[in-house]
């Protein structure tokens, strides 16, 4: 199957020209983005140090996905055991709405929760209810990722431990979950970067609260910032490589740990 | 009520009542919203069509309406039938060992900022962008040429190709959810049982027949999920049309926008909403019934 391959090898090309685009543009020494190239600088990058409001929308990004996400992860553990480990009245209802967020366009989420939060209660969206709703968003692909690691799970070892009497609670603390730490690491991660990318929700409930999207989406609004755009996205792309890496690294680790042989990817 | 039963019950209040408070609430709150009506200073809590009606009859918003479903529409035909032999290909021509390489390959552009995609591709679709100046450099002229505006008619002005308009839109759209359409299809490929393809070669079914008559229909359950993952996210999608489409091609995200921040009219945003809502219900419903369907068939 030759064209197939040369398919795939250009499918690739497509799906990574604008990645490779990013850093030739952000290291380029002109402020219209276009060929030919006119020389090298690092100015756009020394740029966004002076960009005074970026540090304070990166600080609030992470801060509110490292929120989200460990909140996120705690529901998803919750839901994934009940799941993977009991059967209980009205069992696919339930987990069905916990994953519905995953079939629903995020502008609906964000502006169902807005006309709550505003109309309904009167208070100011910002930080709080950003949040709020990223755990929402987030909690289906923690649930669906720890479901993975409570499969692979041997429940044999869970009853030994209360065979060899430890309590309920003392048999998931020292045998469960050291087994799924590497599900609840990349649950952790792919939660984190969720939250850390998600613009529409944010954007609609921002008030006073600036995340890093919404500040990209601010830049890209007047063509004279796009070289900073391409210096801010280099850094960023490099960041959620080392990221993915070191998700992809904790996932195979688990798979070792529970004596499985490696089947495939994420998701 | 069994211990079993009891625990589970425990276990999954926690995240079933998150989401009972912040999703279902919210959602039957939106849902009345869209019956309501915006007063002068607060919303009249009388049952009507209004908004709805209102938005139908607009010709504004049903351009919007129709724009929104059709560059969805389009995103989802292209997303899929370009992921669909990237998944064949990884499925039944990449060795076992190597598969998670090429799905890792594959999700990594996921994985990076979204915004900054769509920045890219504005910058490479753009008027001055990236794709023109090359056209420059090998000496193309920039003809404006006639693209999708001929096809589809009054309901979109003409636009030119490499312009910033509903073609670099579905293209941006395109780029942006194809591991989500190629995952799919690579679970349910890999679900095939390899000896039905087999079998089917036996028989007599030449390699274009089988892939017709067997792996084909045994993937079309992947390529359901595939259609309604791409189309749910892109009919509400925001950044795109706004920057990409250069604020003269607003899909429904945008104009909910304004209505629910600018306007101050919650009702008609929640209309809007509602209406985007029902439209990923009523393609989700097609293609369930086309999956049973052809599933039947194939038996």
């Amino acid at each position: 199957m030759r064209s197939l391959r040369v398919y795939a090898v250009l499918y690739l090309l497509f799906l990574y020209a604008p990645i490779v685009l990013l850093p030739i543009f952000a290291f380029n020494d002109s402020a219209v983005i276009s060929f030919p190239l006119s020389g090298a600088t690092t100015q756009w990058f020394t740029g966004l140090a002076d960009e005074r409001e970026m540090t304070g929308a990166l600080r609030t990004s992470i801060l509110i996905a490292l929120i989200s996400a460990s909140f996120a992860t705690v529901l998803g553990i919750f839901a994934a055991m009940a799941g993977t480990r009991s059967d209980f009245p009205a069992k696919r209802p339930i987990l069905g709405l916990i994953m519905l967020p995953l079939v629903l366009p995020e502008v609906i989420v964000a502006t169902s929760l807005l006309i709550v939060i505003v109309q309904v209660f009167g208070l100011d969206p910002g930080a709080w209810s950003i949040i709020v709703a990223h755990v929402l968003i987030c909690t289906p692909f923690s649930v669906a990722i720890l479901n993975s690691a409570f499969q692979n799970l041997d429940p044999a070892l869970e009853e030994a431990a209360l065979d060899l009497g430890e309590s309920r609670r003392g048999a998931f603390r020292r045998v469960t979950l050291p087994l799924i730490v590497p599900g609840i690491v990349s649950s952790f991660l792919i939660a984190f970067t969720i939250s850390l990318d998600e613009f529409i929700i944010a954007f609609f409930m921002s008030g006073n609260t600036t995340t890093l999207p919404v500040y990209i989406y601010g830049l890209t609004r007047f063509p004279g910032k796009m070289p900073l755009v391409m210096a801010l996205g280099t850094l960023l792309v490099a960041a959620s490589i080392i990221l993915l890496i070191a998700a992809e690294a904790m996932r195979r680790r688990g798979l070792r740990r529970a004596g499985l042989k490696d089947t495939g990817g994420f998701l | 009520m069994s211990d079993e039963a009891r625990r589970g019950l425990f276990l999954v209040s926690p995240p079933f009542l998150y989401a009972i408070l912040l999703l279902a609430v919210p959602v039957v709150t939106i849902i009345l919203y869209s019956f309501w009506t915006d007063g002068y200073l607060e919303v009249v809590p009388d049952l009507t069509l209004e908004n709805y009606t209102e938005s139908l009859t607009d010709p504004l918003i049903r351009q919007l309406l129709v724009r929104s479903v059709g560059v969805a529409m389009a995103v989802t035909a292209a997303t899929v039938l370009l992921a669909f032999p990237i998944a064949y290909y990884i499925s039944f021509h990449v060795r076992p060992e190597r598969k998670s390489l090429w799905l890792f390959l594959i999700t990594i552009p996921f994985w990076t900022s979204y915004l900054i995609r769509v920045a890219l591709w504005k910058v490479i679709l753009g008027y001055n962008g990236v794709a023109n100046s090359v056209l420059d450099l090998l000496g193309f002229s920039q003809e404006p040429v006639l693209f999708f505006g001929a096809v589809v008619g009054q309901v979109f002005e003409p636009v030119t190709w490499f312009n910033l308009s509903i073609p670099a839109i579905v293209i941006t759209l395109s780029h942006a959810y194809a591991p989500f359409a190629i995952l799919p299809i690579f679970v349910a490929l890999e679900k095939i049982d390899r000896s039905l393809g087999e079998a089917s070669r036996d028989l007599g079914d030449g390699p274009l027949m089988t892939f017709w008559r067997v792996t084909l229909p045994l993937a079309v359950p992947g390529v359901v999920a595939a259609v309604l993952i791409v189309f749910i996210p892109t009919i509400g999608d925001y950044v795109t049309p706004a920057v990409v489409g250069g604020d003269k091609n607003p899909m429904i995200a945008n104009f909910v926008y304004i209505s629910f921040l600018k306007l101050d009219n919650y009702p008609q945003g929640a209309a809007l909403a509602m209406l985007s809502m029902l439209a990923v219900t009523l393609i989700a419903l097609v293609f369930l019934w086309l999956n049973r369907r052809w599933l039947r068939v194939g038996r």
